[in-house]
């Protein structure tokens, strides 16, 4: 599962980041059948979470109507140095995550 | 013409505009005295010009086009990719005088739907009892961050033929070997959907050929694309090492453009250009939106039987400006719906009702200087809305060998001389 992120490597204290976050996900919606007329199984991220030190600044809800790929944009206030923490879990609870480090000066 | 039927006979009398003139008599059209004006002297307009009059002669047929030359868009990426020289992509609207047209060289500035009146910028009025504009494209500036007008210096888009065209392809013989040759293409709907494939394949092909250390990166918007199967087997087998295409969900979308420096940007990264062609997102030509048959879209809804604007009345839209979907955005379409519209005003002149006609469009694509695949698309207006007649048209085959797709090019090449021939000509 290709992750990308885009989030600054350097801030100053207080400062107003944006953050960007896109998974690789077909979000398969469980409505479409296959060429056989068969119901395609769904499969969906039902959750994204992003945490700055362990505390949650971020969090969205996926349903069968988001897009394949789903790519997020948000903001948040560079408070102190520390991780960023991006993490997506599909309906069987399967997750990903990926992490970036935000000096704060 | 009663409902579709698809004998051959029929398709062809219908691409022939034959069909819509069933049942006139050439001398209730001789009689026929009013005042057609036409704007914009490309492939949509020039063939609207010739045909109202040869249709109508007795009516005066008034085509406005400010350009004294016109620089056509189909081949014009062979130019850019080295294989065809500019002069070959002129064209002059001088013969049209000799079937009775009259030209202006003048832009049209205003349109007024209720007067039925069209005001050019040497101050002059016309007035119009029916008004064909095939206005073709302007760019949204600034709908592509830091991609303004002025921004086209340093980054052409190059997708309306003449000087951009130029100098992208000195641009491109002024890179050095090892340069990074970065193209964006838009979203959908934008004029020629196979065009940005196509130039990437003869970019890739002159690189690959005089500057072998260089690459072309293609970033798209989108992630499925015209003859997308066939132009990524002509990419794998001919210019692996020359041509990377990278679409929406692989991060391709380009957000931003900083012309200065030169450099592209995705949602996720920055991209250091040589040769940055940058095909921004795009709407119908100024004029559609100041005659008020333009929407929200920025496109112009049309009747696809007569091509008659739906917000307007007594104005006919052709071409790129049109939302025509199934029918692309390609010179082919304009010069086709020209001939349909010009004989469907004949019958609306005569006091008759429109009729139903059956439409085409093939898409040559040149994948190599002396290799092409096309598309054929066959439409149908019966009932108002143009849509696909299913099982008609078809691809080039996957796996066709050189033979093929030398064929191909061959009747492309043929293909522009009749076309050009008969909008120009």
């Amino acid at each position: 599962m290709t992750i990308r992120i885009s989030a600054p490597d350097t801030a100053s204290k207080g400062e107003v980041i944006e953050l960007k976050a896109m998974i690789q996900h077909k979000m398969e919606t469980g409505y479409r059948r296959d060429s056989r007329g068969d119901v395609v199984a769904r499969d969906v991220i039902t959750r994204f979470e992003c945490r700055y030190n362990g505390e949650l600044v971020f969090a969205s809800d996926f349903h069968p109507g988001i897009a394949a790929n789903p790519f997020l944009s948000f903001h948040t206030r560079a408070t102190e140095s520390g991780t960023l923490d991006f993490t997506w879990t599909d309906q069987d609870g399967q997750s990903w995550s990926e992490t970036h480090e935000l000096t704060v000066e | 013409m009663t409902g579709i039927s698809l004998d051959r006979r029929t398709v062809l009398t219908g691409l022939g505009a034959a069909a819509a003139m069933t049942g006139l008599s050439p001398a209730a059209l001789g009689q026929t005295k009013a005042n057609l004006v036409v704007i914009g002297g490309g492939f949509g307009g020039a063939t609207a010009a010739k045909f109202l009059k040869l249709f109508l002669p007795s009516s005066s047929v008034t085509l406005i086009e400010p350009n004294e030359t016109y620089y056509a868009c189909p081949f014009s990426n062979l130019v850019i990719g080295g294989g065809r020289e500019m002069s070959a992509q002129a064209f002059t609207l001088d013969r049209l005088r000799g079937y009775g047209v009259d030209i202006v060289r003048a832009r049209a500035e205003a349109v007024d739907g209720a007067a039925r009146t069209v005001t050019l910028s040497d101050g002059s009025t016309l007035s119009w009892d029916r008004l064909v504009m095939s206005p073709g494209i302007d760019m949204r500036w600034g709908a592509l961050e830091g991609y303004d007008e002025a921004a086209t210096e340093a980054m052409p888009h190059a997708w309306k033929a003449g000087t951009q065209t130029t100098l992208l392809r000195h641009q491109l013989e002024a890179m050095e070997d090892g340069g990074l040759v970065v193209m964006s293409a838009p979203a959908a709907p934008f004029r020629c959907p196979p065009g940005p494939y196509e130039r990437a394949s003869l970019i890739a092909n002159y690189l690959k050929t005089y500057k072998p250390n260089s690459k072309l990166l293609l970033l798209d918007a989108k992630d499925s694309f015209s003859k997308q199967p066939l132009f990524q087997q002509a990419w794998a087998e001919r210019y692996p090492d020359h041509l990377e295409w990278r679409g929406a969900s692989d991060f391709g979308r380009v957000v931003r453009v900083d012309p200065q420096a030169m450099t592209v940007f995705t949602e996720f990264d920055e991209i250091q250009a040589d040769v940055a062609n940058i095909i921004p997102p795009q709407k119908a030509g100024a004029i559609a939106d100041a005659a008020g048959v333009a929407d929200q879209t920025g496109w112009c809804p049309i009747d696809g039987l007569a091509f008659e604007s739906t917000l307007v009345p007594g104005i006919h839209v052709l071409g790129d400006a049109t939302i025509a979907a199934p029918m692309p955005k390609s010179a082919f379409s304009a010069n086709l719906q020209a001939k349909v519209c010009a004989a469907q005003i004949a019958r609306l002149m005569a006091g008759r009702e429109p009729q139903a006609s059956v439409l085409a469009n093939t898409c040559y694509s040149y994948i190599a200087d002396d290799a092409a695949v096309s598309i054929t698309g066959v439409y149908t207006n019966d009932g108002g809305a143009l849509t696909n007649v299913e099982g008609a048209g078809g691809l080039s085959p996957m796996d066709g060998g050189p033979a093929v797709r030398e064929a191909e090019a061959a009747q492309a090449a043929a293909w522009f001389r009749t076309i050009t021939a008969e909008a120009f000509g």
